[in-house]
């Protein structure tokens, strides 16, 4: 058990790692990273000063300007929080019920397998087919919701699942022998065992959730979205609007996933220290 | 009544541990059960935990309420060692009380998670889990593994002022600590 925890700290650690080995020069890990986005930035400068062809490669500065502009614009706030608001609400749904469905899933095998089929249909159906499908049966305004909570829930589903079979069996045991309750165990055996796999699906399934949650407002078109705002800029062809809104996506999700992973290490060590 | 054991057989695939073993042991006694490694003394009390299922024969008069040390520490590596007494102590789980037994036995580093105590010191918080929970037989296998002999002589006091009339059966192969224990011996 002991290896595998470690195996994967290490997995989630391998950024703390490399911070740590240079922790002689605290500095070098952000001056590496700020030169790498640094350099892509003038190479995408360069690149479209080439090309000079706007409408095929927009330069950073011109993004850049753009962004700031939307920035003023009366809607912009309520644009992202339309858009923020059903795609969290769709991931969050989706880590409750892929929880919930973990945990009846490793205590009755049955249900594994029952969810075996639907499960893998999720995980394998491309998500344009889904959000054709789901125009159907939805309203454009949520179609997003769903579309992020059916990406999300594999992901949390599958790595949860694998972190309660993967539970200590001494711990079990132990918990059994000594009468240990079930909230007990969960604080003490079952969270602590999953906490690698939850940090880990939680960190992939922030980003996938904003991907297909935007492809689904891009396609269904809600009124007062984000993804009207790109579909607008491709009727327009404007590369700036596109790229700037393509920030601001990569912005919030990267803004969110930080808050959020920050939150639930908190948690756990709050809960740790208890 | 006595502990009984009874014609016990157990095989793990082609691998017979145990072959119709019997024993009797003594409640409210300290009964220490000695042998090489191999003869099959964890899988004896594995069966006497009620964790393994013996192939065939029984195993009479365990009380219900029991506690262990077991062969590894099984501790909840990422909490203090109060948390990890506190987990097995029910709801009425005194803190100062804990904190006292873990310090009568030189733990006293009440902040730092056990995953970053020593091997010796894993198995002192283990020990104390087992000895503070509620329970009418204690379960010890190879407990004084890994501490040095001034530790397992005190470890070994601290045990015997608090068993306080409960079962004890210890699995061990060293005649040392069959000797300091005290008890009734019983060889595999």
């Amino acid at each position: 058990m002991q290896g595998r925890n470690r195996h994967h700290d290490g997995k989630s650690g391998g950024e703390f790692k490399s911070r740590h080995i240079v922790g002689s020069r605290p500095n070098r890990y952000w001056i590496e990273r700020a030169a790498a986005i640094l350099f892509a930035l003038v190479l995408w400068q360069a690149g479209a000063m080439l090309l000079n062809r706007k409408l095929l490669l927009v330069t950073p500065v011109a993004v850049a300007q753009r962004l700031v502009s939307l920035c003023a614009e009366a809607g912009f706030f309520k644009t992202i929080a339309f858009s923020f608001a059903r795609i969290m609400f769709g991931y969050f749904l989706a880590l409750i019920i892929g929880c919930v469905l973990a945990i009846i899933a490793g205590r009755f095998h049955i249900a594994e397998v029952t969810l075996w089929p639907f499960i893998h249909a999720i995980k394998s159906v491309p998500v344009a087919s889904f959000i054709i499908l789901c125009l159907i049966w939805l309203s454009s305004r949520n179609l997003s919701i769903f579309i992020s909570f059916l990406m999300v829930l594999p992901i949390i589903y599958t790595n949860m699942l694998q972190g309660i079979k993967s539970t200590d069996a001494g711990l079990l045991e132990m918990a059994k022998l000594f009468r240990v309750g079930l909230l007990k165990k969960m604080k003490y055996i079952y969270l602590p065992q999953i906490k690698p796999y939850l940090l880990s699906a939680c960190t992939i399934s922030i980003g996938m959730s904003w991907k297909a949650g935007i492809a689904a407002e891009v396609i269904g078109i809600p009124d007062g979205s984000i993804g009207e705002r790109l579909y607008e800029a491709k009727v327009y062809l404007s590369s700036a609007d596109l790229f700037a809104w393509t920030v601001v996506i990569i912005f919030v999700s990267i803004l969110f996933e930080k808050i959020f992973l920050f939150l639930l290490k908190r948690f756990y060590m709050r809960l740790e220290k208890s | 009544m006595d502990i009984v054991v009874s014609d016990l057989v157990k095989k793990f695939g082609d691998n017979l541990v145990l072959d119709r073993f019997s024993a009797t042991m003594e409640r409210n006694g300290i009964t220490c059960i000695m042998g090489p490694s191999g003869c099959g003394k964890t899988t004896l009390l594995n069966i006497m935990m009620g964790l393994l299922h013996p192939d065939s024969g029984s195993v009479e008069g365990v009380p219900h309420l029991k506690s262990a040390v077991f062969q590894e520490d099984r501790l909840c590596e990422a909490f203090n060692a109060v948390s990890n007494v506190a987990l097995v102590c029910g709801k009425k789980a005194d803190k100062t009380q804990i904190k006292a037994h873990l310090e009568s036995i030189g733990i006293d580093d009440f902040a730092k998670p056990v995953g970053e105590f020593s091997g010796g010191m894993k198995r002192r918080v283990a020990i104390v889990r087992a000895i503070m929970a509620r329970s009418d037989i204690i379960f010890l296998d190879e407990p004084f593994k890994g501490l040095d002999e001034n530790t397992r002589d005190e470890t070994i006091g601290y045990i015997k002022d608090h068993i306080g009339g409960r079962t004890v059966i210890m699995v061990t192969h060293n005649a040392d600590e069959v000797k300091a224990l005290g008890g009734r011996l019983i060889e595999m």
